[in-house]
This record gives C-alpha cells, sequence and structure tokens, in this order.
C-alpha cells in the first residue's frame, strides 16, 4: 500500500444551469486532470446536476486565512455607500 | 495556557452561536479527533454497505429492479467518497482511512455485518436499515463541522429515494403469493433488531455522547433517535400487512411514543468485536478489492506522470 | 426483426450484468462509479430493446420474460460480452473491443429505415460515446503505465482476440437486416472500427493480436460455457417462483 500510488485530490466546480456561476461540489480522487473531469461527471452529475464542469487540483488552490478575517472583511461593513439602499430618492420616481 | 482556555472558550462559543466551524479554523484537538473517528466510521460504512446489497445485483428479478439497486449502491459508492473528503480536510488521506479500516483498526456499521439471504432483504435493508440511516443524517445535515454538514445534505437528497424503493420491494412481495409473503416477513423479522442496534447504546451507556451533544457533533441522542424510527416503523408495517418481530410493541398514549422490548445489547457487543455472521467476509472483500487494485491505481498515476513530463518537455 | 433486436438486446443485457458485477469491487471508490455507469447505461439500452421487441410480438410479454424466461441456447449476444470480468485489465480489453464496435455501429444504425430503431441507437451512441472514451483512456493508461498493468492488458488482448471476429461478421439474420435496410452492413463499419482500434494500441505501446481463428457461435445461440452460469444466477429468482411480480 505504497503511498505513491495514491491518486491526488481535485476540487469540482459545477455550473448548474446555463448562466450561473460554477459552485463547489465537492472533491475527489483522479490520477490527472482528464480522469478527474470525467470522475466529476460520474460521481457529481448522475442527476441531471450540471451542464458544465471544472477540476483543480486542491493543492493549487491558495484559500484566505481564518485569523485574517477581521482585516479581510470587517472594513467592508462600515461602507454602506456601496449599497443602493443608502441613497435617498424622492418616493414615486420610477426605473431606478 | 491562558490563551487555549480563550481559544477552547470562543470555539465553544462559536458552536452554541450554531456558526459553522471549517476546515482552516482553529479547533481543539478532541474534537478533531471525534470528527475524523465518526466520519470515518460513517464513510467505511458507506462503502462496506454497498457489500450486502450489492450481493443481489445480479440476482435482481427484473431490469426495473435491477437498475434500481445499481444507481442505489452505487449512490452508496458516492456516499463514501463526499463522506471520505470531508474526513479528508481535517488533515488526514483517505489511504490512511482505507488502511484503519482494512487492518481492522476502524469500525463500521454492525448492520453490514449481517448477511442478505433473499431478494426480500434488499427490500428490508432499503426501508428498515436505510429508514433508520436517514434518521441519523438528517440529524447531521446540522452539526457544527461545515465540510460534514454539508455531505450530509447532499447524502440526505439522494437518500431519499432508497428508502422508497425499499418500501416498494416490500409492498410488492407483501400482495404477493404466499411464498413471497413469507420471505417479506422473515426479512423484517431478521432485519428488525439489528436495525435498532443501529442507533447505538442506550444514552446510559454512550461513553461519548455528552461531549459530542456540547459540541453539537450530535444533535439528537441515540434513544431519541431509536423512539422516532420505532414510532416510524411501526405505523408504516400496517401498510404492508406484516408484523414486526416484538411482542412489547404497543402505543402508549401517555407518553405519545410506541413502547418496544429490550434489546440484545449482548448480540451488539458480539457483532461489534468481529463475531457477526459476516464480519470476515465483508472485510475480506475490502481488502481484495483493494490489493487487486494496487496495480491499476500505480499505472495510473505512472501514465499521469509520463504524461507531464512530456508536456514539461514540448513546452 | 427478431433476432436481430435480440442481438441488440442481449448484448447489452449481458455486458451490462458483467460491469455490474464489480459495483463495490472496483479498484477505488471513483472507478467503481464509473463502471456502475457504463452498467447502467446497457442495461438501460437493452430494455429498449426488450420493450420494443416485445410490443412488436404482440403477445403479452413483457421486457422481463425476455430478459430472464429464455434459456442460453435463445441468447443471441456475441461471444465477447458474457466472458468474466477477470482482472481489470481484462474488464478494460474486453469493453474497449465491445465499445469500438458498438460506437461505429450505433452511428450506422441511427439511418436505420425503422424509426424506433433509429431513435434508440440515436440516445444509446450518445452514452456510448462515453463509454468509448472510458475504455480508449484506460486502454492507453494501462498500455503506456507501469510494466505490469502494460503486461496484464496485452494478455487481455491477447486472450480476447479470439471473440473479436464475430463481432464484424454478420450472422443470417444482419444479412437480412441489412438488406431490408432496419439493420447495419458491418462490412461498412469494419475499416472505422479497425482504425479506432489501431490509433488506440499504438497511443498505448500494444501489440495488436495476431488475427488467428476466430470464434463464432453466439449469435445464433452456440455459448461459450460461462453464459449458463451468467443466467443461471441473473435469472434463479423468476425462475424459482415462477408467475409472481416483482
Amino acid at each position: 500500500m505504497a503511498n505513491h500510488s495514491e491518486f491526488p485530490l481535485w476540487e469540482v466546480f459545477i455550473r448548474s444551469h446555463g448562466g450561473l456561476n460554477h459552485k463547489h461540489a465537492g472533491s475527489l480522487h483522479a490520477a490527472d486532470a482528464q480522469m478527474a473531469l470525467e470522475h466529476a461527471r460520474d460521481v457529481y452529475t448522475r442527476r441531471m446536476e450540471g451542464v458544465s464542469i471544472w477540476v483543480v487540483p486542491s493543492a493549487a488552490i491558495t484559500a484566505s486565512d481564518p485569523a485574517d478575517t477581521d482585516p479581510f472583511f470587517e472594513p467592508a461593513k462600515d461602507k454602506i455607500y456601496r449599497h443602493p439602499t443608502f441613497y435617498d430618492i424622492p418616493e414615486g420616481l420610477k426605473h431606478m | 495556557m491562558s490563551t487555549q482556555v480563550s481559544l477552547e472558550e470562543r470555539f465553544q462559543a462559536r458552536i452554541d452561536a450554531e456558526q459553522k466551524i471549517e476546515p482552516k479554523d482553529w479547533m481543539p484537538e478532541a474534537y478533531r479527533k471525534t470528527l475524523i473517528r465518526q466520519i470515518s466510521q460513517h464513510a467505511h460504512s458507506e462503502v462496506v454497505g454497498m457489500l450486502p446489497e450489492g450481493n443481489w445485483i445480479t440476482r435482481a428479478p427484473s431490469l426495473r429492479r435491477k437498475v434500481a439497486l445499481l444507481a442505489k449502491v452505487q449512490d452508496e459508492a458516492g456516499h463514501g467518497l463526499y463522506l471520505y473528503s470531508a474526513a479528508e480536510t481535517l488533515g488526514i488521506s483517505r489511504e490512511e482511512l482505507y488502511n484503519e479500516l482494512l487492518s481492522g483498526k476502524a469500525k463500521y456499521s454492525s448492520i453490514f455485518n449481517y448477511p442478505t439471504l433473499t431478494w426480500a432483504d434488499m427490500g428490508a435493508v432499503g426501508w428498515l436499515v436505510d429508514g433508520a440511516a436517514i434518521m441519523n443524517q438528517v440529524a447531521l445535515c446540522k452539526c457544527s463541522y461545515g465540510p460534514y454538514a454539508r455531505a450530509m445534505v447532499r447524502v440526505c437528497k439522494e437518500e431519499s429515494f432508497h428508502q422508497r424503493q425499499g418500501f416498494e420491494i416490500l409492498l410488492t412481495l407483501s400482495k404477493g403469493t404466499p411464498e413471497q409473503r413469507a420471505m417479506c416477513q422473515d426479512a423484517i423479522n431478521r432485519w428488525w433488531w439489528p436495525s435498532m442496534m443501529m442507533f447505538g447504546p442506550n444514552d446510559s451507556d454512550s461513553p461519548h455522547s455528552a461531549q459530542s451533544m456540547r459540541w453539537k457533533i450530535k444533535r439528537y441522542s441515540n434513544d431519541t433517535l431509536r423512539q422516532k424510527f420505532v414510532d416510524m416503523a411501526a405505523e408504516q408495517i400496517r401498510v404492508l400487512n406484516m408484523t414486526l418481530p416484538d411482542p412489547d410493541l404497543r402505543w402508549n398514549e401517555e407518553r405519545g411514543h410506541y413502547d418496544f422490548g429490550p434489546i440484545d445489547w449482548n448480540e451488539f457487543n458480539e457483532v461489534l468485536k468481529g463475531n457477526g455472521p459476516c464480519n470476515r467476509e465483508r472485510l475480506a472483500a475490502r481488502r481484495k478489492a483493494w490489493e487487486e487494485g494496487a496495480w491499476v491505481r500505480e499505472a495510473a498515476m505512472a501514465h499521469a506522470a509520463k504524461r507531464q513530463q512530456q508536456s514539461v518537455q514540448s513546452h | 426483426m427478431r433476432d436481430f433486436l435480440l442481438l441488440l438486446a442481449d448484448n447489452t443485457q449481458i455486458l451490462g450484468h458483467r460491469l455490474g458485477e464489480w459495483c463495490g469491487h472496483g479498484p477505488e471508490l471513483e472507478i467503481d462509479m464509473a463502471m456502475t455507469n457504463l452498467a447502467l447505461d446497457l442495461v438501460g439500452q437493452s430494455r429498449n430493446y426488450y420493450q420494443y421487441l416485445a410490443e412488436l410480438e404482440g403477445k403479452g410479454r413483457t421486457e422481463d420474460d425476455l430478459a430472464y424466461l429464455r434459456d442460453a441456447r435463445e441468447f443471441r449476444n456475441c461471444l465477447l460480452v458474457e466472458q468474466p470480468n477477470g482482472d481489470f485489465a481484462r474488464t478494460v480489453a474486453r469493453n474497449f473491443l465491445f465499445d469500438s464496435w458498438h460506437f461505429f455501429f450505433l452511428q450506422a444504425l441511427c439511418n436505420s429505415n425503422d424509426e424506433r430503431l433509429a431513435a434508440i441507437a440515436a440516445k444509446s451512441l450518445k452514452e456510448v460515446t462515453y463509454h468509448l472514451r472510458w475504455s480508449s483512456e484506460w486502454v492507453i493508461r494501462l498500455g503506456d503505465g507501469t510494466e505490469e498493468s502494460h503486461r496484464r492488458i496485452q494478455d487481455a488482448f491477447d486472450h480476447l482476440w479470439t471473440y473479436r471476429g464475430e463481432l464484424l461478421t454478420p450472422a443470417p439474420f444482419e444479412t437480412e437486416a441489412a438488406s431490408a435496410g432496419y439493420g447495419v452492413d458491418l462490412h461498412s463499419i469494419k475499416p472505422l472500427t479497425e482504425d479506432k482500434l489501431a490509433d488506440i494500441l499504438y497511443q498505448a505501446t500494444l501489440r495488436r493480436p495476431e488475427d488467428g481463428w476466430m470464434q463464432s457461435g453466439g449469435k445464433t445461440g452456440r455459448h461459450s460455457e460461462h453464459l449458463g452460469y451468467l443466467l443461471a444466477e441473473m435469472q434463479y429468482v423468476q425462475r424459482a417462483y415462477p408467475n409472481s411480480v416483482w
């Protein structure tokens, strides 16, 4: 049971309908990208869940560190002027 | 030391606030270990669970039943895969998990150490074993560990046809010839008590339960889920015109639940120790598949490496 | 028409059954699931043919009567598909030999003058396009993988080669089907399947076995010993409890 024969891990992203984003569906093991794509088809689209698949080696993903949560995401909280409800418009104004 | 305490306090506070824990978040070592143990046991159960039902794929009595059973057993492979992936986010590889299973160190659900003797067993397994599993799994969709909860959501979605498939098999048999009805009752008799044991020991004898409840890895106690299962089955059995093999089973108006007889925990413990009717066969089958697959996996890796080499050279 | 439909139905049923035997025993979970998908496609295809035949007969028989209540001598499938799974290499080689024929056969069958057959062929072709890709890639991986995998897949082709001839040699009912316009002229697909075979074997660094004596007989009901056991298992419940609903 040598370690070198273990297939590497891949992350699978699936577009469920035309026009939607690819969304993370799960992971799987495969020897290469082609196999990963086919395994993704066989594992994650058995019930018509998708129209397009991306596979990415798990090792290629760089994730934000939970320790950075505050500096990363806190500063967006008080920038309420980025949201439409920040602005007052007269009642009855249409199509805005 | 004090930072450790505050980390643990903050961790517990997040859990109490129903926030999900994600792979890179800080977590107590014991939480990680408990999860690895539980998720991998769950994964092993799915994969070993393919065997008793796989046993009837080639003998399924109609083409419709054959494709349904194939699809169901395939789903179990998928569920094992989702669960192994969830365990892998905790820093252990699938191969390590397999090795624990194949060496006999890791446990899996004891129910799969019982044999499937007739076609009716496909019905009883679907109705009772999947029925019991679903009780557990629905509860786990709300578990505190994100990847586990998400895997369970997917599993529950797919699982919904499994129990129906089983019930339909039994219903068909229950309306059939005298032999078919006998086959149906016999399968229910054999699978009822082992299914009851699937929820684990009584709460008073369940060593890990309290901590798991605090961590919200477990949301309901063994006995609570078992009672829910009995209440469900006691009603559904009437549709089948069959009986559950428990003379003590009766509605308790006061409790608003069905009462049921004592479980033979001695049998449970023996099966757990490896003395069930099929423990050895199940592990041997998994070992054989894994060992005989080794050269295939090596070949695929070797080929992928060659391809990689070629594409590097051609650039 | 009856024998021709049985050929298509039995080929897919028996190969699907063999692939179903792998379920739970594959070399890795993902591969296990892939093989079950192949099995499901094939059994699904066979049901389409059996159902069509049952309708044509008009005797009130069902797809299950056709699958479960005929004896081995009445099965029309090629010898290749009933061969045991063996190791993974044997299964891959068997599937590839079948797929690389099946794909071109279905392409041609899409032009059948029988609308129902053409429609079944068109639907099946989508599935079989994937089957051919799956088995081709595995032939290449195993052939150009390790020394052991190369040896195993070469052995598998050497062993199964004798069953290949039957795929491309028409039985009398196939010749009749082709000339009536609802079947397939096997001579026309021969060069296509030969090219595919040569291409994949080349990529896999495998040697094409010699075309020696070719076994035949499956299409007319003279099978290998393996089919009897396969059917004994497959048909057991239906035979043991006749006239029951399952």
